[in-house]
């Protein structure tokens, strides 16, 4: 039996004050993500169950019980309060997926500060420019990657603390930079958790937009309400599951269902912090029994390519239940899955924006691959005209998706960015940029994109922000960056570039500069592609015309080009 | 083939690594190891298209084969032949 049971008699029936009642939240309470992902969760007798079974390089196993993360997010908690910082100071995570990653993130909720975590992969330009938008107070990372805060430094007085987890004293560190080893501090069995209300600020997340930089999703504790009763409903997480999201918390899937969600369930997790590999991930599964997988449609496309025998190498018979979250999940996704696993993934849609998953495939549904599923129980969802909001009733439309704002784990705020935050406000309707159909049974169809935005292997892109990038290189006078289709990662970064007088348009020159990206934002951000043009189509106001590049390499029609600038 | 190897393996440090202390041989996993993703692989095989003057087809760049500095040497070997 599935948590959820009847999708249609949840509907029928919701108030949030169902998972409020679950988790003894009344309102006016403290509620605070950290306390409720540890202390509650031993409290409720389960101090000794397993909480995380983490995996690193050559097969490194770590294993801790959900006191482990009690006492362990506790150490962090004190020695950030004795460091100094407060509540809604903005802690950053820059790490990879190691155990202080996840303790160092209800760490700082337990201090009422607010956690930052960054994508370990993130290049100097890419850190700097989050780091400033936040004002950041602290960072906690290891050696691996201070190099890239040494490299900014400067242009960070706001920044007070460079915490490195792992020093190992081999190199002195320097100005700011302090060693915390989690493992070698004292433990502390007791720690004043700050006492935090349901609109307190817990996580910063950035996402890309179109133009200009990043923009810092501001979420609060009360998100749990949701975040809670998703994992549950959607994810069907059950006492007895081990439970394994392939997210990096770097991301707003690696915090919400990577961490708030089991862990506020009681629910086993397993982490491995390695790289993509198939064999590596079937043997992960079958040697830690796995019953609930969620991932990514990227992860789930390089698997079927690497091919159904690797599949029959390995006992994935523990596996009961798998949902996939990113980007839209192929219907050939959908059906490879069945067949070799005897399982569909079960798509889920939802962004950083909203902070907990928005439209589903709820287990006992039936599933039609290709699409999105029904809008969660407690959310009213629907499509909107792109010019009136008005919203669409006539099945299979096309329009934008709208929700109505009021679910628990919306964002408050951009930070420091209010304007944009109240753009995506239109008639009363949360617009999430995306476009869709609903069908005649009310399941959602997605469409695409409703701007430049690049949806790269579930990670979003801003064209703005590669474009800025490649102007800072020597030999790039013009710029234009758009997505280009792509068998796994649905869409990849390509870039068309003019160049400065003096410099030849090679393939050394290209690798330079895919280089020279990858390094400044991230692996994501580089482009895979590099294409030298005399000129960029620019309209006669000398706007570049990102839409006609883009056409050209969807091979879809131009459409309108009245306002190209004549030659 | 050594020399395959030893440029390749000095291109890996040179562009990937960021944690100096780590030591890359001819046998480290790459991608398991974190030390390349999928997505800087891209340009690793442009790297090596452009200096060994071949075309890897992408259905042979997988992350299987090039998951190790003498996979990749491999690799490149056929292609040069």
């Amino acid at each position: 039996m599935s948590n959820i049971g009847s999708y249609e008699e949840r509907v029928k029936n919701f108030n949030w004050k169902i998972s409020e009642d679950e988790l003894s939240y009344n309102a006016g309470d403290v509620i605070n993500i950290g306390w409720y992902c540890s202390d509650r969760i031993c409290q409720m007798g389960k101090a000794d169950k397993l909480a995380m079974i983490w995996e690193g390089l050559g097969g490194k196993e770590k294993k801790y019980t959900f006191d482990d993360v009690r006492i362990k997010s506790n150490v962090i908690a004190q020695f950030l309060r004795d460091l100094g910082i407060k509540n809604e100071d903005r802690v950053c995570l820059f790490m990879d997926k190691i155990p202080e990653l996840y303790f160092g993130c209800l760490g700082i909720l337990k201090i009422g500060a607010i956690a930052q975590p960054l994508f370990s992969a993130f290049g100097d330009e890419s850190l700097h420019v989050r780091l400033e938008n936040a004002e950041t107070n602290t960072i906690i990372t290891q050696k691996k990657h201070v190099s890239k805060v040494r490299k900014i430094l400067e242009k960070m007085p706001y920044l007070k603390h460079i915490v490195v987890v792992d020093d190992d004293g081999r190199k002195p560190l320097r100005e700011r930079e302090l060693a915390f080893n989690m493992d070698e501090a004292e433990d502390v069995n007791q720690f004043e958790i700050f006492p935090t209300k349901a609109e307190s600020p817990s996580i910063l997340h950035y996402t890309s937009g179109t133009t200009g930089q990043p923009k810092g999703v501001k979420h609060v504790h009360y998100s749990l309400i949701s975040q809670y009763l998703t994992t549950k409903w959607v994810l069907d997480l059950q006492e007895n599951d081990i439970y394994w999201c392939t997210a990096d918390p770097g991301w707003v899937t690696g915090t919400s269902y990577g961490i708030i969600g089991p862990w506020s369930l009681g629910i086993t997790q397993c982490v491995l912090d390695t790289g993509f590999g198939a064999d590596s991930w079937y043997r992960f599964i079958e040697k830690n029994k796995i019953s609930m997988w969620y991932s990514a449609p990227t992860a789930i496309r390089s698997l079927m390519k690497a091919g159904d025998e690797v599949v029959e190498k390995y006992d994935l018979s523990s596996l009961r239940h798998l949902a996939s979250v990113g980007e839209p999940l192929n219907a050939e996704a959908v059906i490879w899955s069945e067949k070799v696993f005897g399982l569909p993934f079960y798509d889920t849609y939802w962004q950083t924006e909203t902070g907990s998953m928005m439209i589903c495939n709820f287990p006992g549904m039936k599933v039609k691959p290709g699409s999105m599923g029904k809008t969660v129980p407690g959310v009213t969802g629907g499509i909107v005209d792109p010019e009136t909001f008005e919203e669409i009733t006539e099945p299979n439309k096309g329009g934008l998706i709208a929700f109505r704002p009021g679910w628990p784990a919306m964002m408050r705020s951009y930070w420091n960015n209010e304007e944009t935050y109240q753009s995506k406000f239109k008639n009363g309707w949360y617009i999430p940029g995306d476009k869709s159909t609903i069908d005649g049974d009310g399941y959602f169809w997605f469409m695409g994109r409703d701007d430049d935005i690049i949806n790269t292997g579930g990670h979003l892109v801003s064209p703005f922000e590669v474009e800025s990038a490649l102007l800072e290189h020597e030999s790039i006078a013009e710029s234009a960056v758009v997505a280009k289709p792509d068998m796994v990662n649905m869409e990849v970064v390509k870039a068309f570039v003019t160049l400065n007088a003096g410099f030849k348009p090679t393939e050394e020159l290209e690798l330079e500069i895919m280089n020279f990206i990858r390094k400044r934002l991230s692996p994501l951000a580089m482009p895979q592609e590099i294409e030298y043009l005399e000129k960029l189509p620019k309209t006669r106001s000398g706007k570049i015309m990102r839409r006609l590049l883009r056409a050209q390499e969807w091979g879809e029609e131009i459409g309108d080009t009245s306002t190209l600038e004549d030659d | 083939m050594e020399n395959l190897k030893e440029v390749i393996l000095q291109y890996v440090i040179n562009e990937y690594l960021e944690d100096d202390s780590v030591e890359v041989t001819f046998e480290t996993p790459l991608l398991t190891k974190g030390i390349v993703d999928s997505f800087s692989m891209v340009s690793l095989k442009r790297f090596l298209e452009s200096k060994y003057e071949i075309q890897i087809p992408d259905d042979r760049a997988t992350p299987e084969a090039f998951d190790s500095v003498s996979k990749i040497a491999e690799l490149v070997d056929e292609f040069i032949d």
